[in-house]
């Protein structure tokens, strides 16, 4: 087998907040292997976010805090990098698409200045060259003329144009690995599919790995191999695609592949729901996280001390019943 | 056949733009160009495009928060558009809104009981007492507890909220509610309990929605019919399940072929659309789609097409309209 290019084991990240601490991701471990893509999916709150800064060395401080656990990126551990060592990791090595491209863009700055930044850190090119990679680079990710669109700044463009500039500033250093955190949640859908194309079309290009963060199953299906499924700040399964989809068992992946309206459903009939809503991480029960919503709880589901069983080698679920389901 | 619950004539809104200071010539946002639509008592029409098409704009003109520049729009064969507030007032109650994010039409400053007793007030409906109980049993027709009558709405979660929307929409019980976009802002597990909540209100209630979203497969979910926007004009219109298996208008394939499916052995066949949606500031000559359209041929640049029938209960309006 080859070595992951990321191995996350036992992420603890914590916030200090007004109301305590609390720990938004809890023990989330996964490996993602060169050129690997991996899907985080999960409703808003559960911690996808949180993981993809924690990796990145993103996290707000003073608040958010790494509690224990390691990041280990080409075998060294990221959560125990020091500032100057992650900021050559980000940009070069490891790149982030964050859902509001406005957030990533320098609203008073230039396209061209905002990409030949980037290149002029990154490398030693003279001001010509980094501008024919700029130049390169909006051209490879979709922008009509890009010469022009050099000049402009951020609020000329459309939402989707947008998009490509920072997809275009995340991979102008060929990164080993891009983390996409909701990357097509605010476009439009025919806009979504031609981001969606582009990012697979550049990651197999530059032989990328890419963790893809989303809410939408049918963006999972469609671009990534392994999913991780997070719930309350946990992994509560994962596995190949295919293990998600045809063969989910933890009743949370259940529920939530069943509640999905889809195309082919006939019109006007009941949905399945899951009922109720995810406890505060205020005040999370000590045994399993969905127990308050899981139809198949029992007794022993509240008791503390869940442990997270594997199905194969490849698939595992955090639920004390599932080879009862 | 009963009569139309309501009917949408060829209704436009057109936003003056604030050109230059010292220009002469005024610019024109098309928002809403030439609409035609109606619904029936009971009947979900959904309404489908992508951002800035003009749904929201419509939505608003229908519910009377927009004047419209021209067209009419009769409810049960009156004609509310031109009409004064007082002449609308007792139209209003019978058309509400809720919103994609209620936590913008709800007061914040408010109780939810105090939320809940205003339509009542507005309109005076009934004693304090009754209001109260008024209150609790729409609370309860929801699905929140009780108590919620004294919280305010940011101690509720996104989907609780968008019950209090739904609670203080159907108050009056009215025939017609606008959703703009009621659940695109709501984890799929809530969206699904939203969603199943607007279908059991409308058995209930014989409630007609117009449901704006841009989710096919949501809209296709809960309505009976489906009515595709591109550029302030209706491009296709036909029931749900039709629209789906045998869309005509270019633009509605690739609007279905672009929607990812949660199924990892589906193999997508996407017609992908070239470019951005065109501004409604200075929409493309003949038929709008013509920029993007896969099947454009040069006489779409001059001529625009008009919706025409292209099966049964099935309109389109382009010039090449086949299925696929
Ligand atoms: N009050 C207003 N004044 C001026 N222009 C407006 C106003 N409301 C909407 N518009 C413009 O009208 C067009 C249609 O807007 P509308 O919000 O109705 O579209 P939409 O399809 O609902 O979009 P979205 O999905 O983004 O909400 C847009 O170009 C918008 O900028
Ligand atoms: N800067 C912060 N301060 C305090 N809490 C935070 C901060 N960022 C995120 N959180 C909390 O961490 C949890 C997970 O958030 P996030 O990872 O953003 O969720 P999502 O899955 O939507 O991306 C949430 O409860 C959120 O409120
Ligand atoms: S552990 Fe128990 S409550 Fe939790 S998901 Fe499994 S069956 Fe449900
Ligand atoms: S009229 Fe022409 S441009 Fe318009 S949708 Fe039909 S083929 Fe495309
Ligand atoms: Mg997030
Ligand atoms: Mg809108």
């Amino acid at each position: 087998m080859t070595k992951p290019l990321l191995s996350v084991t036992g992420l603890t990240t914590e916030f200090q907040t007004d109301e305590g601490l609390v720990r938004a991701v809890d023990g989330v471990s996964f490996d993602l292997p060169p050129g690997g893509t991996l899907g985080i999916v999960g409703e808003s709150g559960c911690g996808k976010s949180v993981t993809a800064l924690s990796i990145m060395g993103l996290l707000p401080r003073p608040n958010g805090n790494i509690r224990s656990g390691k990041i280990h990126y080409q075998g060294e551990d990221l959560a125990a990098a020091d500032t100057t060592r992650l900021q050559r990791i980000r940009g070069n090595e490891i790149s982030m698409v964050f859902q509001e491209p406005m957030t990533a863009l320098n609203p008073v700055h230039t396209i061209g200045r905002q990409l030949t930044e980037v290149v002029a850190i990154h490398t030693n090119q003279s001001p010509d060259e980094q501008i024919r990679t700029a130049v390169a680079m909006l051209q490879r990710v979709g922008i009509p003329a890009p010469e022009l669109r050099m000049t402009e700044y951020p609020h000329q463009l459309s939402g989707g144009m947008r998009q490509r500039v920072v997809i275009a500033i995340a991979l102008i250093c060929e990164p080993r690995l891009l983390i996409a955190d909701e990357p097509t949640t605010a476009l439009d859908v025919t806009i979504q599919a031609q981001i969606l194309d582009l990012i697979s079309s550049l990651q197999k290009d530059f032989g990328m790995a890419m963790i893809m963060i989303t809410h939408d199953l049918g963006v999972i299906a469609e671009t990534c191999e392994q999913v991780v499924v997070m719930y309350a700040g946990q992994v509560v399964e994962q596995g190949s695609v295919f293990d998600i989809f045809d063969r989910p068992k933890h009743p949370y992946t259940q529920g939530l592949l069943r509640s999905i309206p889809k195309l082919t459903d006939i019109p006007k009939q009941p949905l399945d729901i899951i009922p109720g809503m995810v406890p505060s991480l205020h005040d999370l029960p000590v045994g399993c996280r969905f127990a308050n919503r899981c139809q198949h709880r029992a007794a022993e589901c509240d008791d503390a001390g869940l442990i997270v069983d594997a199905v194969t080698e490849a698939h595992t679920v955090r639920c004390l019943k599932w080879r009862q389901l | 056949m009963s009569a139309p619950l309501l009917e949408v004539r060829d209704l436009k809104m057109h936003f003056p733009v604030k050109s230059g200071f010292f220009s002469l010539t005024k610019v024109w946002n098309f928002a809403v160009d030439g609409v035609n639509l109606t619904i029936n008592p009971g009947e979900t029409l959904g309404l489908v495009g992508e951002s800035g098409c003009g749904k929201s704009t419509l939505g608003r003109c229908i519910s009377r928060l927009y004047e419209p520049t021209a067209g009419e729009v009769l409810f049960k064969g009156i004609n509310l558009a031109g009409m004064s507030h007082r002449q609308l007032l007792p139209y209003r109650q019978n058309i509400q809104m809720i919103f994609q994010d209620p936590m913008e039409s709800l007061n914040a400053r408010h109780t939810v009981g105090e939320i809940l007793e205003e339509p009542f007030l507005i309109h005076g409906i009934g004693n304090a007492q009754s209001r109260r109980q008024s209150v609790s049993k729409l609370l309860d027709t929801v699905g929140l507890p009780g108590r919620s009558a004294s919280r305010y709405p940011f101690e509720f979660s996104g989907g609780q909220r968008q019950r209090i929307g739904i609670a203080r929409a159907i108050a009056l019980k009215p025939e017609l509610i606008i959703c703009d976009e009621p659940v695109s802002a709501l984890d799929v597990s809530i969206q699904s309990q939203i969603l199943n909540l607007l279908m059991d209100l409308q058995k209930e209630f014989n409630l007609a929605y117009l449901f704006i979203a841009h989710d096919l497969a949501v809209v296709k979910h809960i309505s009976d019919r489906v009515a595709i926007m591109y550029l302030g004009k209706i491009v296709e219109q036909a029931s749900s399940n039709e629209i789906y298996h045998r869309p005509f208008h270019p633009y509605t394939q690739s609007l279905i072929s672009a929607i990812p499916i949660p199924d990892p052995h589906h193999t997508a066949t996407r017609i992908l659309l070239k470019g951005d949606v065109p501004s409604p500031i200075s929409p493309p000559s003949g038929c709008a789609f013509h920029t993007r359209c896969p099947k454009a041929s040069a006489s779409c640049q001059h001529k625009a097409p008009i919706l025409e029938p292209v099966a049964p209960e099935h309109i389109a309006a382009c010039h090449f309209a086949e299925a696929p």
